[in-house]
């Protein structure tokens, strides 16, 4: 690993601060992405800006919903009683991800900031347009197995390899970001970012800003809450397909639902248009599987990855009976 | 469940740096103080190294295994090469170095981490327990004794992250059936195959009741 200058900062007003000065440290909290990558050489910031001290780790009720502080911990929210209860979907969403020990590590600012597990990206003797921009994509004629069928670019296929991402977009999550001048807070569907042409940025993060919380509305999805992960082992693998499916019953009429796809895309992916059919419809197989069929509308494959395309609307389908219980 | 946000209790600027960048400034200093011969008589001693390894150290307490160590260490150097190089506590593996496999499993404050995707600088403070630390004196931990008992290894590279692994995995509640316990132990990774022995001990250890 190549040396780096470390500064440990104490209050938030202190890191914002140090990111105004040095706009190109790098936050680190958990460090379980970050290390890794510069282990590999994939990422070498020459500043780390260490902001575990700072008072970020809480999670508590709010008159919104509930307020989680950047540095709460993914296993902490994952066991937290009020999470499980009320927003299980988070929890099993957590849960499907890593390992108990990276759960420990990872922070939800820092999870949202995991960077793709695309394997060109990893590899430093390959063209990646992620970590170097215009040297090419790797994944769009080779092994693209494990890429995007919806929002591609024709510079990147990768997508964005978090399952908490998932539940937090499709649970209308709010994100509260700060910098030295301003707070400013954005619909977390809008912090992740398509590819585009510009590959290397995967989230509308300006580089003086950190994540201070995440908020989520209150919902009433508790009792008809499902996270589908397809994988390649049964545990501690990262997603082919997840589907995070989230529905508010008054008998078998599905009064309001949330539906968002890991595995698909650059951003997690939300399925408006399927949550639009579905509205005020009965739960059922039918209805499930016309909504899976508008939800992959304008999905293309790579080669490898064509199987996604039968994966995935089976995959919409399963969590929509398993969250309305008629499997 | 506080329905305050926790104040800043501190308004510190910057708790703690490392010298790099007073380094940089030095060195630029000491150059053009210097004679041509004295940098090159100097390069050739390796003082400039030298030199570098003391600014670039950072003063760390830090308690392992109950015992307190006040060391320095450079940033990039991990909790694991930490353990094992500067402390020589060997015990805790290196397996893949990348968070993946599980060998380098040790508990940070009573929470298991993997140690190689952390940073030893990161732990200021910090009560880190490594699989040396768990036996009292002789009498092995009771996760060694069913270990043993129920022959939870082959080779013995990957069981002292297992052991680490499978005692929180029990603190943590997660230790409630086989499939629980298959699910919440899939961080550690046996190339031997010794997960079944594995699961029976942990669930021996869960049933026993003991507080571990």
């Amino acid at each position: 690993m190549i040396n780096f200058d470390y500064i440990r900062m104490g209050s938030i007003s202190s890191a914002v601060k140090a990111l105004d000065k040095f706009p190109d440290a790098k936050i680190i909290a958990g460090g379980s992405n970050l290390i890794d990558l510069m282990k590999r050489n994939v990422m070498a910031p020459t500043k780390l800006i260490d902001i575990n001290p700072l008072p970020l780790k809480y999670i508590h009720t709010t008159k919104q919903g509930v307020q989680i502080g950047a540095l709460a911990l993914n296993s902490q929210a994952a066991d937290h009683e009020l999470i499980k209860t009320k927003y299980p979907l988070l929890s099993m969403a957590i849960n499907a991800g890593a390992s108990a020990q990276l759960r420990n590590m990872a922070t939800f600012g820092g999870n949202m900031m995991q960077r793709t597990r695309c394997s060109y990206f990893y590899d430093t003797t390959m063209p990646c347009n992620k970590r170097e921009p215009n040297s090419g994509c790797s994944a769009l004629t080779g092994i693209n197995r494990m890429h995007g069928i919806f929002g591609t670019s024709d510079v990147c296929i990768a997508v964005n390899p978090s399952d908490m991402n998932v539940a937090l977009v499709a649970l209308d999550a709010k994100v509260i970001l700060k910098s030295a001048k301003k707070e400013r807070t954005i619909a977390f569907a809008d912090f992740h970012k398509l590819a585009g042409d510009s590959p290397q940025l995967d989230n509308h993060l300006q580089k003086n800003e950190m994540i201070t919380d995440i908020i989520i509305p209150e919902n009433q999805f508790y009792n008809n809450s499902y996270y589908l992960k397809v994988r390649d082992r049964h545990s501690y693998a990262f997603a082919l397909i997840s589907v995070a499916a989230g529905l508010e019953m008054d008998g078998q009429n599905i009064k309001k639902v949330r539906l968002a796809m890991g595995g698909v895309a650059h951003k997690p992916w939300r399925l408006y248009d399927a949550e639009n059919f579905l509205q005020g419809k009965t739960a059922s197989l039918q209805n499930f599987e016309e909504a899976a069929k508008i939800a992959m509308k304008g999905a293309k494959s790579y080669g490898h990855n064509d199987f996604k395309l039968a994966l995935a609307p089976s995959s919409i389908v399963e969590a929509l009976l398993k969250a309305s219980h008629l499997s | 469940m506080s329905d305050q946000k926790q104040p800043e209790t501190q308004e510190k600027e910057l708790i703690c740096s490392s010298r790099r960048g007073f380094l940089k400034a030095t060195t630029a200093l000491t150059a053009i103080a210097l004679s041509p011969s004295l940098i090159t008589k100097a390069a050739l001693q390796h003082a400039d190294e030298r030199l570098a390894a003391f600014f670039e150290k950072i003063p760390l307490n830090i308690e392992v295994n109950g015992k307190a160590y006040q060391m320095e260490t450079e940033p990039r150097e991990t909790l694991l090469d930490f353990v094992r190089e500067r402390l020589h506590l060997t015990g805790t593996k290196k397996g893949c170095d990348h968070g993946q496999c599980g060998a380098c499993t040790v508990h940070v404050d009573g929470i298991r981490v993997n140690s190689c995707l952390t940073l030893a600088v990161m732990q200021e403070g910090k009560k880190i327990t490594t699989i040396e630390g768990i036996a009292n004196g002789d009498k092995l931990h009771p996760m060694q004794e069913a270990f043993l008992k129920n022959d939870g290894f082959q080779c013995g590279y990957c069981t002292p992250g297992q052991i680490m692994s499978a005692i929180a995995c029990i603190n943590e509640g997660h230790a409630n059936s086989p499939t629980e316990i298959r699910e919440f132990m899939s961080g550690n990774i046996c190339r031997c195959g010794a997960y079944p022995n594995i699961v029976d001990a942990i669930v021996e250890v869960k049933n026993g009741g003991m507080k571990l």
